[in-house]
């Protein structure tokens, strides 16, 4: 992660939400932790640290189990990320149509790496293996929004779209 | 309203029937699955909206993914008394002068729009009910969509529904024949019958590994205890779609597979884990089990009868290893995906330590035609030991990308060039890989083998689930197979030596190899990780893992040669082994090349040969793809 994604000031945690989260809609099931998970990481973009210690007594798990989940699965992120998340498909079918250049490109005009944030917070530049569009390739998501058979030339007009 | 009998669905069936195939006014289809609201569909579908609303002779319906992605958004319009006109690239600024077109009876004008007309829309289900079109005079001089070559070879089964209804109205499911298939089972099979006709029809998993799926049906009806139906919709092939569309296009197909398998097996619980980056499949399945439940297709006592049965989704959270059965099952159980050594099988313990039964998207959609339409019907179509259909993702260098679902037996070269329509460009074909991370690269000598388990696996690949990635000239083997280690030691989950030291020892050997670092030896060394590997590693992820480069090098040792002793990459992918040079004498000095390089490389006067300052070159190959006389040559 880079400096400035650091700094920021942790998001305050909602803890009533949480409840209706992990009580109401996973009934504090132990089952369920994967898709807790993906809820809490879709209300704060991440998973900050103090929701999961909070989650780890609501469902009495050990930490070391949730980290443990938490860091097995791509889709989890423990660190902040930016407002905007762009997902280059680096599956196969994209790769042998330049999956990879797009992705290269992106890094340089950022001046990030894979899995990194801007500065200004605006984008979260991450690989994806395919996501279901094979046949558009190469494709990537932002946010969202799938964009498909991408050229090089054509991202700065589509990265506009984004603030 | 619940279904109590196979009259009441028949009643609602021929209702909706006239909706799907002859309504009143006039009937939108807009192909609304991942790939068509990624080219547009979505949009599409809003301004035609906008522009007939009010309009109640206008039914606009989303649909599923008919399978030529290629040309989408596809847009299907029909009338009870006009032919059924399939259009094709319809983006929003299209879409409401075809409709008033085909409004006004007006077929020419936007000719170069139209994919074709339909002779039949009936599923194969359907061959007691009349042909709706047969009253209907064709328009002259629109093909078929029947008789085009990306249609004529396919037989569609599993995706039998996906394009002519809407996946969110379970009526349209009933209209084709949906849940006719469960509820004589219900009604008129034990579960010893339903369990003999799956095994008789042959059908056997389309999730990779091709085992008899009657046979695991009997196995898991055994054991006792609490036995789960489970269905693998994590798709992990990474180039490969067909779960994903079929989930979102007919996802009561699936449904009603795991109903029928829950009749057979005895189990009044199921689960679908669906990957994580299919929110839309994740969205058409809630929905579907709603309406399902609605009707008392799903829930207690279902139909009046004590059969009960339930379904709860269950989403994955990226982990290519989490496709396996037991990683499955412990993901499931809200744990990290690793699998374990299979002494116990999942049949007898698996999902909450309990028998369970885990079938891929495709095999459950099989299911009910397979009932309504009879085992011999089934193997009536394929190969000795490969019957029915499979669908196949066909995708990477091929002019017709889509979803094709073909009879087991046919040909590659018949589905490449044929239904694909070969490569684009003019570019030669190298090779197609099938089965993913787990399958291997095919060339050009083996392309009349026909597709089948057991002779693909002869070539050293495997079917897989039906990912089939076509390569060109322009693709490095080298790095092809470089790509695929990188990819599976990211997903290893490490927890035995052979796969995760081997994978991570064969991807530095292969990333010096494509750097210009190879040396001698590095073939043999891969060739003895791999082989340690096939034999020692604990699961299918590891076992399978070196079958992309054990099979590059046995096709394309030619390849590893010249990045190893000439310092070569003759397909021009690995940066530091070539570079661009345009030949003087096929170079016409258009300048198109000068214009596109963003480092400003290229340099020359007009209408006289260019050149390329070696120095400022980053190899970006925009130049390659753009010089319309081949003059950039890879050196
Ligand atoms: C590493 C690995 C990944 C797999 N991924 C999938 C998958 O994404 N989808 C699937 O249906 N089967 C996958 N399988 C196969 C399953 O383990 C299992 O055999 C299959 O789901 C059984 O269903 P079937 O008999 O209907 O094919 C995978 C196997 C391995 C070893
Ligand atoms: S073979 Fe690989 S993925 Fe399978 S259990 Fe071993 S380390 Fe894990
Ligand atoms: S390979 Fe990129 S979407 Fe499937």
């Amino acid at each position: 992660m880079n400096e400035a994604a650091m700094m920021e000031t942790p998001d305050a945690i909602d803890y009533m939400e949480l409840d209706t989260i992990i009580e109401t809609e996973y009934g504090l099931s132990r089952e369920n932790l994967i898709m807790i998970l993906q809820a809490i990481q879709k209300r704060y973009n991440y998973l900050p640290k103090p929701a999961l210690t909070y989650l780890a007594t609501k469902i009495s798990l050990p930490m070391s189990q949730i980290y443990g989940v938490a860091t097995f699965y791509s889709t989890f992120s423990l660190e902040p990320r930016g407002r905007n998340i762009i997902s280059v498909c680096l599956g196969t079918a994209c790769h042998v149509r330049g999956g990879a250049k797009i992705h290269e490109k992106l890094e340089n005009m950022f001046q990030i790496t894979d899995g990194q944030t801007t500065a200004d917070h605006r984008f979260t530049l991450e690989s994806v293996r395919c996501i279901g569009c094979c046949s558009l390739g190469p494709v990537i998501k932002i946010n969202e929004d799938m964009h498909s058979r991408i050229q090089t030339d054509a991202l700065e007009k589509i990265l506009a779209q984004y603030e | 309203m619940k279904i109590q009998s196979l009259e009441d669905l028949n009643a609602i069936r021929r209702t909706y029937a006239k909706q799907i195939y002859a309504p009143e006014g006039i009937r939108i289809n807009i192909g609304m699955a991942s790939c068509g609201i990624a080219a547009g569909a979505r949009a599409a579908l809003n301004r035609a909206q906008e522009a007939f609303r009010g309009n109640a002779t206008i039914q606009i319906r989303q649909t599923g993914c008919i399978g030529f992605c290629e040309q989408e958004p596809l847009v299907e319009i029909l009338a009870a008394d006009k032919p059924r006109i399939m259009y094709k690239k319809i983006q929003e600024d299209k879409i409401v002068e075809v409709i008033e077109g085909y409004l006004a009876g007006d077929f020419k004008t936007h000719k170069k729009w139209i994919l074709g007309q339909m002779k039949d829309p009936r599923s194969l289900l359907e061959d007691e009910i009349e042909n709706p079109l047969a009253a209907i005079r064709p328009v002259d001089g629109i093909p078929f969509m029947e008789e085009a070559p990306f249609y004529s070879a396919q037989i569609k089964v599993a995706m039998r529904n996906c394009g002519y209804i809407d996946p969110d109205r379970i009526e349209e499911y009933f209209a084709r024949k949906g849940y006719v298939a469960f509820l004589q089972a219900l009604k008129k099979n034990n579960p010893q019958e339903i369990i003999e006709t799956i095994k008789a029809s042959g059908l056997r998993g389309r999730g990779g590994g091709g085992f008899p799926t009657g046979i695991k049906w009997a196995t898991c009806a055994k054991h006792h205890g609490n036995r789960y139906i489970i269905c693998n919709a994590d798709e992990g092939d990474p180039g490969a779609y067909m779960d994903r569309s079929v989930l979102e296009g007919d996802p009561h197909s699936v449904i009603e597979g795991m109903l029928i398998a829950a009749l057979g097996i005895g189990s009044s619980q199921g689960y679908i884990y669906v990957r994580n980056e299919y929110p839309l499949a994740v969205k058409r399945l809630v929905t579907a089990i709603k309406q399902a439940k609605s009707y008392g297709l799903l829930g207690e006592n279902i139909a009046g009868t004590d059969f009960s049965f339930n379904i709860n989704i269950s989403t994955g959270a990226g982990a290519f290893v989490c496709g396996e059965s037991t990683a499955l099952m412990a993901s499931l159980e809200g744990k990290v995906g690793r699998p374990r050594a299979k002494y116990v099988h999942t049949v007898e313990k698996g999902f909450r330590e309990s028998p369970s039964n885990l079938n891929n998207v495709e095999t459950y959609a099989n299911v009910p035609a397979i009932m309504l339409k009879g085992a011999d019907w089934y193997t009536s179509m394929g190969t000795a030991r490969s019957k029915g259909t499979k669908v196949f993702s066909l995708v990477g260098k091929i002019n017709n990308t889509g979803l094709v679902e073909v009879p087991m037996g046919i040909s590659l070269r018949d589905i490449i060039f044929k239904i694909g329509g070969g490569i684009p460009k003019k570019k030669k074909f190298k090779a197609v890989q099938t089965g993913g991370p787990s399958g291997g690269c095919i060339p050009e000598q083996f392309l009349d083998l026909p597709v089948d388990f057991d002779e693909l696996a002869k070539v050293g690949s495997i079917m897989g689930s039906g990912g089939m990635i076509v390569m060109d000239q322009d693709t490095c083997m080298v790095d092809l197979a470089r790509y695929f280690v990188d990819f599976l030691k990211d997903e290893s989950c490490g927890q035995c030596n052979p796969c995760r030291e081997g994978l991570k020892q064969m991807l530095k050997i292969l990333t010096d190899i494509c750097q210009g670092n190879g040396k001698e030896g590095d073939i043999e060394l891969l060739e003895e990780i791999g082989a340690m590997m096939q034999k020692f590693s604990l699961c299918g992820l590891g076992t399978s893992a070196p079958n992309p480069v054990l099979t590059s090098i046995l096709y394309f040792r030619d390849e590893y040669e010249a990045h190893i002793q000439d310092k070569k990459c003759p397909a021009g992918v690995c940066k530091p082994l070539f570079h661009y040079e345009i030949d003087a004498d096929a170079c016409t000095g258009c300048g198109v090349c000068a214009k596109k390089c963003p480092q400003g490389a290229v340099s020359g006067e007009k209408k006289k040969a260019h050149s390329i300052d070696q120095g400022k070159c980053i190899k970006c190959g925009i130049c390659y793809e753009g010089c319309k006389f081949d003059a950039i040559r890879i050196c």
